[in-house]
């Protein structure tokens, strides 16, 4: 089980060198105690001390890494609520291909998951893998969709297929593309050193903890670290009920066959079941989900889900400092003030919106926080409001010299109106949803 | 390998809460719905005892909201002016197991309807339905409680669920649900410790607790739903750890919140990486209800019909004690 700072300490070389990026040799030993670093970053560190640390600073639950173009990492959580500290490596999404479905559908799915990205927040969000099952046709059938996934796309595979014949082919054409295979069936020595020699990540499937576990133990106690767990369930609650004793086993209990990443693979069902397995599986441990068609509507959903779940609750996620055109502006139209808190900037936007006026908003940089808490902390005050807007030439774009602050700010507007020659400031509402009712009382250009 | 699951048990739970009267009980429903008791965190029954499963409610309309998605409106267009024959669709068609009637049309910018007007339109929804009701108001603090000490006596006696007060207003109100004997929502702004301050200034009042759900804020996928589900976890964590003044049933209202996103209107021809208009409300609807559902939801008020059934399939599945395999 976990070493305590001081076990850790008496087995490090005390010298204080701090080649592992930490001053002392103690504060290495408390960070490795608390999982927030690995003694790899000692290059100085005994092989007894590798020995007997390696086992207890392994995380609770293993990185896995599946492609190489585009890499997905999943794993090493180390929590079970995303309050306690930030879910770090993001479920990663994987569209299925089926050697039933024919090579002209396949091929055109191929094209459309790797041509596919969706903007939110600054951020491309895509499809992560594709799992390709071969449930029909020989195994040149296999090898030739893992071959066209290979050339025409950059995302990571996932070869669903337990025979061993087939298995190693199609490991040698992926063998340096970093594979997993997921196994329907016990996983054999065969596979075991199949996936060692290539370098691929099994996915276990078991019947029940203990025979999951069972396998997972025969893999680990063969050298193979680079395991996935797919504990399957009747439904949906049954899943949620196994995801949740797995993560709560390897990071509370430190039960070690069941520290990897979880597995879910959806089939069947029309697709609002499949959007409503995926969200909770989302939310509750998943690391893989498998979608069984490309359907651009349902990724953008899952994929806002999944970068909304696994953002960190302590950083608010920031827009960009700039002028946003809502709607269809003109130099004419209304200008309104707010700050770079993504929340405060979705609901902003979103109620001008709703209010049906075009307008210029200049979201001014606060550092991810919202009014009330900007201009407590002095970053939304007149000073550095007038400065933002002479920086951003706001006076060039619009022909206006009215300028809308938000209502819970109605102190600064003497002053910023001091600062800003020629402008006249707007005391708006307090609450965004009143916006569109105050944009219709009062008169803004 | 041998497996012993790990448990952990808590020592708090969750009030009961009964919503709607029947006729011997002084009200005019065919049935009563009642939400909460859960001793452990939702689906985890491998650790609690089976709980009230959570309800799903369907809301109907005053005044239609003015920006009603398209993809909404095909289900509803000839009804929506009519909230008791659209109440009556809620539940008959779709399976609504409770109705919300939201009188935004009251707000004196949003049409300014009487109180009065408020509470005939409770009434007609009342007798068109025999479900329980609960009753959605505003912001405008003057307004909604005129609206609601009306709606309430003119419900008396029904045990609707008046929907909400907040910290800076809710004296009135609360006051009229103690007077006409109905259940309260008390709503926060995505925050624990205000959540509490709540429940304990209605407590000081000695509203009794057994008729109070609190709201913790509902926020739409993609537009802070991270904040309310996390502060859902921690309130149900906390309130199951032993603190009464958080051991509340949670409603929340994903049906509004999605049908006012741009996601839930814009067309697939404007935005291409979007996809299908015609689906993309119903996931982005039925992914915030998921999400917040797993993080401990006991009463989801809804506005897609598809949304409705689908999440009531995964209520049965999720919310039925199964042994771990």
């Amino acid at each position: 089980m976990a070493l305590s700072g001081l076990d850790i300490f008496k087995l490090l070389p005390k010298t204080n060198c701090g080649d592992c990026g930490v001053p002392t040799c103690m504060a290495f030993a408390m960070k490795l105690a608390q999982k927030r670093a690995e003694l790899a970053a000692c290059p100085h560190a005994s092989p007894e001390a590798k020995a007997a640390l390696g086992a207890a600073s392994e995380p609770p639950i293993r990185l896995v890494t599946i492609g190489r173009a585009a890499p997905l990492q999943v794993g090493e959580e180390t929590v079970l609520f995303r309050h306690e500290k930030t879910f770090l490596h993001r479920t990663g999404i994987a569209i299925q291909l089926r050697t039933s479905d024919g090579d002209e559908k396949n091929a055109s799915k191929i094209a459309a998951v790797e041509g596919y990205g969706v903007e939110r927040v600054g951020e491309s969000l895509r499809a992560d893998l594709f799992f390709v099952t071969h449930d029909a046709g020989g195994m040149d059938v296999l090898l030739g969709i893992l071959e066209r996934a290979r050339k025409h796309s950059t995302r990571g595979i996932v070869i669903d297929c337990d025979r061993e014949e087939t298995v190693k082919p199609a490991l040698e054409l992926l063998k340096d593309d970093r594979p997993a295979v997921f196994l329907r069936r016990p996983v054999t020595d065969g596979l075991i050193g199949l996936a060692k020699t290539h370098g691929a990540s099994l996915i276990l499937t078991g019947a029940s903890f203990a025979e999951l576990g069972e396998q997972s133990e025969r893999a680990r106690a063969a050298g193979l670290g680079h395991l996935l767990l797919n504990l399957a369930a009747d439904d949906l609650g049954a899943q949620l009920q196994n995801n949740t004793i797995l993560r709560r086993s390897a990071i509370k209990a430190g039960t070690k066959p069941f520290g990897h990443p979880l597995v879910s693979v959806l089939e069947g069902g029309d697709d609002l079941d499949l959007a409503a397995r995926a969200s909770a599986l989302v939310c509750k441990y998943s690391s893989i989900i498998v979608l069984p068609e490309f359907d651009k509507a349902l990724l953008y959903a899952l994929l806002t889900l999944r970068q909304n779940i696994y953002t960190d609750p302590q950083k608010p996620i920031q827009v960009d400092a700039k002028i946003y055109a809502i709607g269809d502006p003109t130099p004419e139209s209304p200008v309104f003030i707010t700050t770079n808190f993504s929340l405060t900037y979705f609901i902003v936007s979103g109620e001008i919106e709703n209010s049906g006026t075009s307008a210029h908003l200049v979201v001014c940089d606060t550092e991810g926080q919202s009014v009330l808490t900007a201009w407590a902390g002095g970053k939304f005050v007149p000073d550095k409001i007038a400065k933002f807007i002479g920086d951003i030439k706001l006076a060039e774009q619009v022909k206006t010299r009215k300028i809308v602050i938000p209502g819970f700010v109605a102190q600064i507007s003497g002053e910023l109106e001091e600062k800003l020659p020629g402008w006249h400031v707007i005391v708006g509402c307090r609450e965004a949803a009143d916006l569109p009712a105050f944009v219709k009382s009062v008169n803004l250009v | 390998m041998t497996f012993q699951i790990p448990k952990e048990t808590a020592p708090g739970k969750i009030v009961e809460v009964v919503i709607g009267a029947t006729t011997d009980q002084g009200g005019t429903r065919s049935h009563t719905v009642t939400i909460g008791g859960s001793t452990g965190l939702p689906f985890h029954f491998f650790e609690s005892r089976p709980a009230r499963r959570p309800a799903v409610a369907m809301e109907v309309f005053d005044t239609p909201p003015a920006r009603f998605p398209d993809s909404l409106r095909e289900f509803f267009q000839d009804v929506l002016d009519t909230p008791g024959e659209m109440a009556l669709r809620c539940v008959r068609e779709f399976g609504a197991e409770l109705i919300s009637v939201r009188l935004e049309g009251t707000h004196p910018e949003k049409g300014d309807r009487s109180a009065d007007e408020a509470a005939g339109v409770v009434r007609d929804v009342l007798s068109a339905v025999s479900v329980p009701v609960i009753v959605t108001g505003h912001s405008h603090f003057e307004k909604i409680n005129d609206v609601m000490k009306k709606v309430c006596e003119a419900a008396a006696g029904e045990n609707c669920l008046i929907n909400y007060v907040e910290t800076n207003n809710y004296k009135t109100i609360a006051a009229a649900c103690m007077a006409y004997r109905h259940c309260l929502v008390a709503q926060s702004p995505i925050d624990v410790n205000m959540a509490k301050q709540l429940s304990i200034l209605l407590s000081d009042m000695s509203f009794p607790p057994e008729r109070i759900v609190m709201d913790p804020l509902t926020s739409a996928l993609g537009y802070g739903l991270e904040y309310t589900y996390s502060i859902m976890e921690r309130i149900r964590c906390d309130g199951l750890a032993g603190d009464r003044m958080l051991a509340f049933p949670m409603l929340i209202s994903p049906g509004s919140e999605c049908s006012s996103v741009k996601e839930a209107r814009a067309l697939e021809k404007d935005y291409p990486s979007w996809g299908s208009e015609a689906r993309r409300g119903a996931y982005w609807e039925l992914a915030t209800a998921m999400a917040l559902l797993v993080a401990g939801a006991d009463l989801l008020i809804l506005y897609h019909p598809r949304v409705v059934g689908e999440i009531k399939k995964k209520i049965q599945e999720m919310f039925t004690p199964k042994e771990p395999s």
